[in-house]
């Protein structure tokens, strides 16, 4: 483990936990932002016949930088209305949402920021975070847009959580286990072992559990992609209606907070459901390391694996984005509480049914 | 005791992604239902009929470009049809032909502006470039016959400031080959799309008789079921040569006269102005594009109101002539404002959202609302 890793090096383990906690932010997180904002700006342009960045590197992968190069040199705004403490502390506060959830996140056999047993449920919570953070941004701005954009986003969010929560209801109930590193654990092995197929136990439950897990994962999916606000439940920030949303009155670094918190916050969930449905860190073939007998390069091999199947997810919300078209407020609303919530429901007892059986 | 609520106002525009332009809309807003809207106009007004007192009638066209700016083409039709129905001239055939598919290819890319930004609206990005790609081509079609891509000068009165170029009619044929298959990869992409017919269908319904009342045309017009064509029913310049269809909304997805019916019909516009710009290239005949036009107007003391289909509907220009070179009085008619005008109806008792799509689908330019 890397905290024990630290531990060694340094001799304190204050040391060792922070540098275990900053991780993540430096060797994935930033990057990540980095590399998504340049995936979507060429996901998108690609979809709609254009080139997108060119100039600023090869393909303009640099751009990126120097946006955020741009974005730091930026006068910070603050506009005289405002409630300025609350102003100035919403950014944080959802970046600190968005980061908290990573803490829990298995990326690896080897390198988990903190193998908590409680792991998918602290998630869950630390990403609450986020909903306050919002509606601070929202209503100390004292922009009406923002105030609109707030009350949507909260309201979305708070009613996503509950087919979220109902479907990693069913995933503990066969499980058995909340602790994320455990999950991933015990779906080891090849691809069949993964949860939406059923999961790693044989016989009869495994193939009647398939079509409900499949359902469980469209509905997480869609909870999720509505929990980040992507289109097509991005109607917080719609920009064609709220002009930006809760972020309207933010400029330079504090808007960046928002923007890469959003960007950690696709991960994130893509992570989630990774984790819960699709093995985690888990190879869906095998390992290389296994294969050569070296073994120091299967939790390598692990990172690798998750970050490849995160991404792919991230890449299915920019997909999305660029071609579905946006709910209205009630929609989304009659989405969640008409059709999510109560399937959500059905299948968590069935799923119970079958696992007491 | 109940608590004391008021409604909220909110200002939409005119700085806003979505108002199309400069306008402004004074929302009264309870919660996020709207319970009044009042348009507020006038901030591009840049004095086009007073100006037009001081120019010669030749010297007005430029202006009618700048007036619905995107459809340019249309504006300079119409002006020059009724200064040469003020004067009794008779242009060559030629340069009714050639008007027509200048006319009709405004209007495709009028129609191309207006879905694609209705997509955008609605918040699919995608289709918007998809749009202005293919209304690109047309642009750069106008660009090589008189050299401008927006505002053009191109039909002036009395005839063209250039005949086709030699390519036109070749290239005019490849762009109908190359666009019939995009409009309906434009119908996979949005028009069927399920969250799209939820967001128009049923939405800012406009019924016939308020329609009628608040005088509405063109597109707007015809989706709430009443099949009513200037280019068909006071037929003008060529128009009668063409064998064409006027769609009307029927009410696919929903109501008849609500938003996804004002969308589709121009979808189906577009379909039949490549028919009439088909039938043209066929017929054309040879001609002198400049023969006709006049050395001199001063036409006699007089007045006269002509009109035409505009992409967006009635385009009228009522013109009163006091015998010197420069118009008396240039009055015109614009749908864009006539259409603005029943904003307030319809957007009563929709939510935020809707209003979006309400004002996207009455599809206004703002530079013609205040001219």
């Amino acid at each position: 483990m890397i905290y024990d890793f630290f531990f060694k090096i340094t001799g304190s383990n204050i040391i060792a936990s922070i540098i275990q906690s900053l991780l993540p932010l430096f060797i994935f997180i930033l990057p990540f932002a980095l590399f998504a904002v340049w995936l979507e700006r060429k996901v998108s342009a690609h979809m709609q016949d254009r080139l997108g960045p060119m100039r600023v590197g090869k393909h303009g992968w640099l751009q990126t930088i120097a946006d955020i190069l741009k974005l730091v040199q930026k006068e910070d705004i603050v506009p005289n209305e405002a409630d300025k403490p609350l102003f100035n502390i919403a950014p944080v506060l959802v970046f600190v949402g968005s980061y908290a959830v990573f803490a829990a996140i298995p990326f690896s056999g080897a390198f988990i920021g903190s193998n908590i047993d409680l792991g998918i449920i602290f998630i869950i919570a630390a990403s609450g975070f986020v909903v306050a953070g919002i509606l601070m941004a929202g209503w100390a701005s004292n922009n009406k847009y923002s105030l609109l954009g707030a009350m949507r986003s909260a309201a979305q969010i708070i009613s996503y959580e509950i087919p979220t929560v109902l479907v990693v209801l069913t995933i503990i109930m066969i499980t058995g286990t909340t602790n994320l590193f455990t999950l991933s654990e015990m779906q080891t092995g090849h691809f069949w072992n993964w949860m939406i197929f059923g999961g790693p136990n044989f016989g009869v439950a495994k193939f009647i559990f398939i079509p409900f897990m499949i359902m469980n994962f469209i509905i997480i999916y869609i909870s999720t992609l509505a929990e980040v606000n992507r289109t097509p439940f991005d109607i917080p920030e719609a920009e064609s209606e709220l002009v930006s949303g809760y972020h309207t009155e933010y400029s330079g670094m504090k808007f960046a907070m928002f923007f890469l918190a959003e960007y950690a916050n696709m991960f994130a969930v893509s992570a989630i459901v990774t984790a819960l449905f699709f093995g985690g860190y888990q190879s869906p073939v095998g390992y290389l390391g296994n294969l050569f007998g070296a073994h120091w390069l299967i939790p390598i091999e692990q990172f690798f694996w998750f970050t490849a199947k995160g991404i792919f997810f991230v890449f299915v919300q920019m997909w999305l984005r660029w071609t579905l078209p946006r709910l209205r407020v009630d929609q989304l609303m009659t989405v969640c509480w008409k059709y999510l919530i109560p399937i959500a429901f059905v299948n968590l007892i069935i799923i119970g049914l079958i696992t007491v059986l | 005791m109940a608590l004391k609520t008021e409604e909220m106002i909110l200002n939409m525009g005119p700085q806003h992604p979505s108002t199309h332009g400069v306008l402004r809309l004074e929302l009264e807003l309870e919660g996020e239902i709207i319970v009044g809207a009042k348009p507020h106009i006038g901030y591009l007004h840049r004095c086009f009929e007073k100006h037009c007192e001081a120019m010669s009638y030749p010297q007005v066209t430029p202006y009618t470009d700048r007036m619905d700016y995107l459809a340019s083409m249309y504006n300079e039709f119409g002006y020059a049809l009724a200064v040469e129905k003020l004067l009794g001239i008779q242009v060559p055939e030629r340069v009714e032909y050639i008007r027509v598919i200048m006319g009709e290819f405004q209007r495709i890319a009028s129609h191309l502006v207006a879905i694609g930004t209705y997509g955008l609206d609605i918040g699919a990005m995608t289709p918007f470039l998809y749009c202005f790609r293919d209304r690109e081509k047309i642009l750069s079609l106008f660009e090589q016959t008189c050299g401008a891509r927006l505002l053009y000068n191109y039909i002036w009165v009395g005839g063209l400031s250039h005949d086709l170029h030699p390519d036109f009619l070749i290239q005019a044929r490849d762009f109908i080959k190359y666009f019939r298959p995009k409009i309906k990869e434009l119908n996979d992409l949005l028009t069927n799309n399920k969250i799209f017919i939820d967001r128009t269908a049923n939405v800012g319904i406009l019924p016939l008789d308020l329609a009628i009342n608040y005088g509405i045309s063109g597109p707007n017009l015809r989706a709430s079921g009443f099949k009513w064509d200037i280019r068909k029913d006071d037929a003008y310049s060529v128009y009668n040569k063409f064998d064409f269809d006027i769609p009307v909304g029927k009410g696919t997805m929903g109501t008849v006269g609500d938003c996804w019916d004002r969308y589709y019909i121009r979808i189906l516009e577009m379909e039949e102005s490549l028919k009439i710009i088909e039938q043209a290239i066929e017929q054309i005949p040879e001609g002198d594009v400049t023969s006709a036009i006049p050395k001199r107007i001063k036409p006699a003391v007089g007045q006269v109101y002509s009109r035409v289909e505009n992409p967006r509907g009635e385009l009228g220009y009522f013109i009163i002539s006091d015998g010197s070179v420069n118009p008396f009085r240039v009055k015109v008619k614009g749908p864009s404002f006539v259409h603005l005008g029943i904003m307030n109806e319809l957007l009563k008792g929709y939510m935020i959202a809707d209003v979006i799509a309400i004002l996207g689908s009455i599809d206004i330019v703002l530079g013609e609302v205040d001219r």
